[in-house]
């Protein structure tokens, strides 16, 4: 049997509404390998181009649950990362 | 069950999900599109959600909300483009008596606003459009909220 070489593991970015806008795509993938809590995740996004606009004021959710900073993130997790919430 | 709609709101379907002969207080809350947003004419507005997180949530409120208080109750938001006076979101609540459906109606409301990831970009009078929140804010002044 042929095991098929492993994909890098990474971490899926999901983004929304202005930040989606500005940093010019819904997902990012990214190499999972630094990355270990939602504040590394951050910082990551921070650094790319336009990545000012994920403020102080950002919420995370990894696998659909609200997460602080300090929320581990692992390998094949979907974190999103929200500008402030405006439903209602 | 699905929480989101892209369809206009029937405030009468929601009332019946919820209603029943037992059930002696019905409260609703609706919330509609405003014609102004901070001082400037608003056209309209489109909702967009993070889809599967926002059903969950919608659930856990509900779900919390039915633990707290003798009540069933039950919501619906929309997303797409929406015009002014249209409802944006319905909460309908119904317990024995009027405390409990007011409290939980209260309740689903603000949880809603607080933890459902639903954003609005407004279209102003002038055809500007921006994201609502203080995100907007953030990207316009580089600076710390208000």
């Amino acid at each position: 049997m042929i095991t098929p070489a492993s994909a890098p593991a990474t971490i899926r970015i999901r983004l929304f509404a202005s930040y989606a806008e500005r940093l010019g795509a819904e997902l990012i993938e990214v190499p999972a390998e630094g990355i270990r809590t939602v504040a590394d995740v951050l910082e990551r996004l921070r650094s790319l181009p336009n990545g000012t606009v994920v403020g102080p004021a950002t919420l995370v959710a990894v696998n659909l649950r609200h997460s602080p900073a300090g929320t581990a993130v692992r390998p094949g997790d979907e974190v999103a990362v929200m500008p402030p919430l405006a439903g209602g | 069950m699905s929480f989101l709609t892209r369809s206009p709101i029937q405030l009468e379907g929601l009332i019946a999900e919820v209603s029943g002969p037992d059930r002696g207080g019905v409260a609703s809350f609706l919330g509609t599109v405003r014609d102004h947003h901070q001082g400037r004419a608003v056209r309209g507005l489109e909702y967009t959600a993070y889809e599967p997180m926002a059903e969950e949530t919608c659930r856990e409120i509900l779900l919390e909300a039915a633990a707290r208080w003798p009540v069933r109750v039950t919501l619906c938001h929309r997303l797409g483009d929406l015009a002014i006076g249209d409802v944006a979101v319905a909460v309908v609540a119904a317990g024995g008596h009027r405390d409990e459906a007011f409290a939980a109606c209260r309740y689903v409301i603000e949880e809603l606003k607080r933890r459902v990831p639903i954003w609005k970009k407004e279209t102003y009078l002038d055809g500007e459009v921006q994201w609502v929140g203080v995100g907007s804010s953030e990207e316009r002044s580089g600076t710390t909220a208000p």
